[in-house]
């Protein structure tokens, strides 16, 4: 009886949970249409940025088209670009599913791509297919373990897991330096371990671009998360612990486990960034003597940007991926400094952020409409 | 006694839905009105129009004779208007007096004068005899009396005319009765009183008159004490009152017949344990439950209850005792395999313990039993089934909206708790632990779940059931325990039960001296 009451809570009639078939469709639409007002309104943003600087925007337009898309191997150089940012988006993503913020994903790239460069140059004699592999497992291994180290310590310690994934990027990053300086180094002058194995290398798919057989690995790795977290049994206890621990215990889930389970998980898909990296591009490891290469923090812009979905994440790390494409070639072409791409990313970024100011004008319109 | 407030015709709508359709309200100034309805019924709605936080639709509002438009909070205030809201709106690091003076501090525009501020609300505080300590800071002090502090500053700020949110919901019954006695003192020094509720017995404790809405429209306006009446009056009993807020018939006394109480099936002995505080909470806690029997724990909050449950569901470590259950013992095996040895639990907290509110209705309707079969195999999830299962639930417990795919987080308090209710029903347990099972929730649905309880006993289970309402405990229980200070101090057949009995224990009077009449 009490619920043909409830439908004149006007509090609760805006938000009836999750819809169903139409209204689910339409909710879905407005999900997706804050990011991409945000990426619209950041790149006009940026737009007037250059015409404000004096110089010409289309050129500058020109140019982020002739970086991605102007030739066969733009548009392979694009997803290379493109492919570590899906995997450390899915990082940060999974683990915010479980409450948790990876802010390691640095550290895991860099202990993944040491290990998968080591993998890769010392363990001889094995065929293609099984080198590849176990590089590939290597890699994600380190990044898992490397991730799992602060899980532990916030599941069974209670740690903060943002203090303590920080601190274990610098251990990875020092650690990374002084192995490479003192065991790992190749002959000559580059602070760089010898090249990989041909057996371990990721097969290339569009030469002459560097594009690699990673990206099918990222794609997969979008599809294998998705279908983890949401027709498991274990994303199921993720996704409860991830929204309400308490409650989880007491279902009887294992929250420590599920919190340390959840950032091996994380810190292995970071880590495959740094894998495919090596295997694929690099062919070595480059000791990061100037600091971090980044793809560990742009991984929290993509997963925001994709809401922490799988499919999200692809998306949002494909324009993340073709606006770093594309800051060298504005510079290059229409004279445009290379911050200007900063500035867009970070628009985008504020915009989602904030995406209660765009939300804000759909419920005005709806309330017009109701009217 | 003449109207101070009249409100006419009063609608309002939020979107396609319908919160206030056309309701009259007049309230007699110097008189205690009740407002009452269950949850959604439009109550708040109304009082937030005339509080200014809404505009109306349509519909006129007349106060103390002259015809008002109320654009906002401010301008209530003005006219002499103020509102207590059920979540307090208080600064807690702030002291109480600068809770009470913030938006009209007394000093200079630059500096703020805390001696003078501490001064006013002294003396306010005698005037209208509201017990609170001007100086202390809001976050220290108990519930109660940062609700006074909430009437305070409606005072300060000049109100005549008082609306109380949902007063009593987060009150001890000694609370409650504290703010009976403040209210009378308020209406006898000309105030005039609205109180939002949704509780029968304290209409008829404390109104004058009371308001009946029900989906939006005023269903009723009645005489309770006489109070301001032209002649004598009959005032209607809980059951009418209950029919007209529900819009039919409803048992306010639970149909049970006698129990017929089997085996023991769990036994708990000499537990002992530490609270979240780090002393001890349970000093030797000895129980046994039979099936086909409801054994009730009474007593006021804080005396254990809590840790008890913990305890017996595997939440909580005893540090001493042993716990068993169909004779197998089960004290340190963890929250799992107690659910699969066949006990459940609706936990005293649906928000924070017994639901996932960003799960839907049919993701927690599996909770706990996500990993079996067949909602899960081989580690994969079968949505069909989930959502099948969801779909039985609702239909048997009458869950509304009917959607599995609602967010839980959004259906109302009492279908929260029927979902759990539910839930843990489904389950077939040998032992039901239910605390708090109908807290916060409309009649309509107390009803049927103290109905549910009942038929789980009738079916050979055997239910525990904790809870701080001591009616509930009298409705449903076939034996009652009272605990204090985390010992079980007495037990009794329901039948020997009393609230004055049992009320003595739960403040730690002897069983022969409650008997005798006399406390300890």
């Amino acid at each position: 009886m009490t619920g043909t009451v409830e439908t004149r809570d006007p509090s609760r009639s805006q938000d009836q949970g999750r819809p169903q078939g139409r209204n689910r469709l339409r909710a879905l639409l407005i999900e997706a249409l804050v990011p991409i007002i945000a990426v619209v309104v950041a790149l006009l943003i940026g737009l007037i940025f250059i015409a404000i600087t004096g110089r010409d925007p289309a050129k500058a337009a020109e140019a982020l088209w002739v970086a991605n898309f102007g030739s066969r191997r733009a548009i392979g150089e694009a997803l290379v670009s493109v492919t570590p940012l899906i995997f450390t988006g899915l990082s940060v993503a999974f683990a915010f599913r479980a409450g948790l913020f990876n802010i390691g994903g640095e550290g895991q790239y860099i202990v993944a791509q040491l290990a998968a460069a080591v993998a890769g140059y010392a363990i001889t004699g094995l065929p293609g297919w099984l080198h590849v592999t176990v590089a590939i497992l290597a890699g994600a291994l380190a990044g898992g373990l490397w991730g799992a180290i602060p899980g532990l310590l916030k599941a069974y310690r209670g740690v903060h897991e943002v203090v303590n994934t920080i601190m274990m990027n610098y251990i990875a990053l020092y650690l990374a330096n002084y192995l490479i300086a003192n065991y790992l180094k190749a002959p000559g002058a580059l602070p760089v371990t010898p090249e990989i194995l041909p057996t371990a290398r990721l097969a290339q798919i569009l030469p002459p671009s560097r594009l690699h057989t990673g990206l099918f690995l990222a794609l997969g790795a979008a599809v294998l998360v998705y279908l983890l977290l949401w027709h498991t049994r274990w994303g199921y206890e993720i996704r409860a612990v991830g929204h309400n621990p308490r409650a989880a215990e007491y279902a009887g889930i294992d929250v420590p486990r599920n919190l340390a389970l959840a950032m091996l998980i994380s810190g292995a898909l970071a880590g495959l960034a740094g894998t495919v990296q090596v295997l694929g591009v690099q062919r070595a490891f480059y000791d990061p003597v100037g600091g971090f290469v980044g793809y560990g923090f742009d991984g929290i812009a993509v997963a925001l940007l994709g809401r922490n979905h799988p499919a999200g994440v692809v998306l949002a790390a494909l324009l993340f991926g073709i606006l770093d494409r594309a800051a060298p070639t504005m510079q290059a072409m229409a004279q445009v400094p290379k911050a200007t791409i900063w500035v867009v990313q970070a628009t985008v970024i504020l915009l989602v952020a904030a995406d209660q100011i765009i939300r804000s004008l759909f419920k005005r319109r709806r309330e017009v409409a109701a009217r | 006694m003449g109207n101070i407030l009249e409100m006419r015709g009063i609608t309002k709508r939020f979107g396609p839905v319908v919160a206030n359709d056309g309701i009259d309200l007049e309230v007699r100034e110097g008189e205690i009105h009740a407002l009452l309805g269950e949850n959604g019924a439009g109550k708040t709605t109304l009082m937030n129009i005339l509080y200014g936080l809404y505009q109306p639709d349509a519909g006129e509002i007349r106060y103390k004779g002259k015809p008002v438009t109320i654009t906002d909070p401010n301008r209530a205030i003005e006219l002499g208007i103020g509102m207590v809201h059920q979540h307090f709106m208080l600064i807690p690091p702030f002291t109480v007096a600068e809770n009470i003076v913030l938006g009209h501090e007394p000093g200079s525009k630059t500096r703020l004068d805390r001696a003078g501020a501490v001064e006013k609300v002294r003396a306010l505080s005698q005037e209208f005899g509201l017990k609170v300590d001007p100086t202390a800071r809001v976050e220290s002090i108990s519930v109660g009396m940062q609700q006074r502090v909430e009437i305070l500053k409606a005072l300060y700020r000049g109100a005549e005319l008082l609306i109380l949110d949902e007063p009593t919901a987060v009150l001890t019954p000694q609370e409650v009765q504290e703010l009976i006695g403040i209210m009378r003192r308020l209406v006898e020094q000309g105030r005039t009183i609205i109180f939002i509720t949704h509780k029968l017995k304290e209409v008829l404790r404390i109104a004058d008159r009371v308001t009946v809405i029900r989906q939006g429209r005023n269903v009723a306006t009645l005489d309770i004490s006489g109070r301001g009446a032209p002649g004598p009056v009959t005032p209607p009993t809980e059951a009418e009152l209950a029919a007209l807020m529900v819009g039919r018939a409803v048992s306010l006394k639970v149909e049970k017949g006698p129990a017929k109480p089997g085996e023991p099936v769990l036994e708990v002995e000499g537990l002992e344990c530490l609270g979240s505080r780090g002393l001890p909470a349970l000093k030797g806690v000895n129980l046994t439950l039979r099936a086909g029997e409801i054994l009730g724990i009474a007593g006021v909050d804080g005396n254990g209850q809590t840790e008890l449950i913990e305890c017996l569901t595997g939440l909580r470590r005893p540090t001493a005792g042993r716990i068993r259950l169909r004779g197998q013992d089960i004290t340190r095996l963890p929250v799992r395999k107690r659910f699969e040895l066949g006990l459940a639990h609706i936990p005293e907290d649906r928000q924070k313990r017994g639901l996932v509110l960003d799960f839907t209705v049919a993701e927690n309707a599996i909770l706990g039993r996500h990993y079996r079969s067949p909602y899960c195999r081989l580690g994969v999830m079968a949505w069909q089934q989930v959502t099948a299962h969801a779909q039985r639930l609702i239909r048997d417990f009458d869950i509304r909206p009917p959607l599995p795919g609602t967010r839980a987080g959004s259906l109302s308090g009492g279908n929260q708790q029927k979902l759990i209710v539910a839930r843990e029903i489904d389950k077939e347990p040998v032992v039901l632990i239910a605390a708090q099972p109908t807290r916060g929730v409309d009649v309509g649905a107390i009803e049927a779940i103290h109905r549910r309880l009942v038929a789980e006993r009738d079916r050979g289970r055997a239910v525990l059931l904790v809870s701080l309402e001591l009616d509930e405990i009298l409705a449903l229980s076939d034996r009652i325990a009272v605990m204090y200070e985390g010992r079980i101090v007495a037990e009794m057949p329901a039948e020997e039960a009393t609230e004055e009995t049992l009320g003595l224990l739960m403040a730690g009077g002897t069983r022969s001296g409650a008997e005798g009449g006399v406390a300890r």
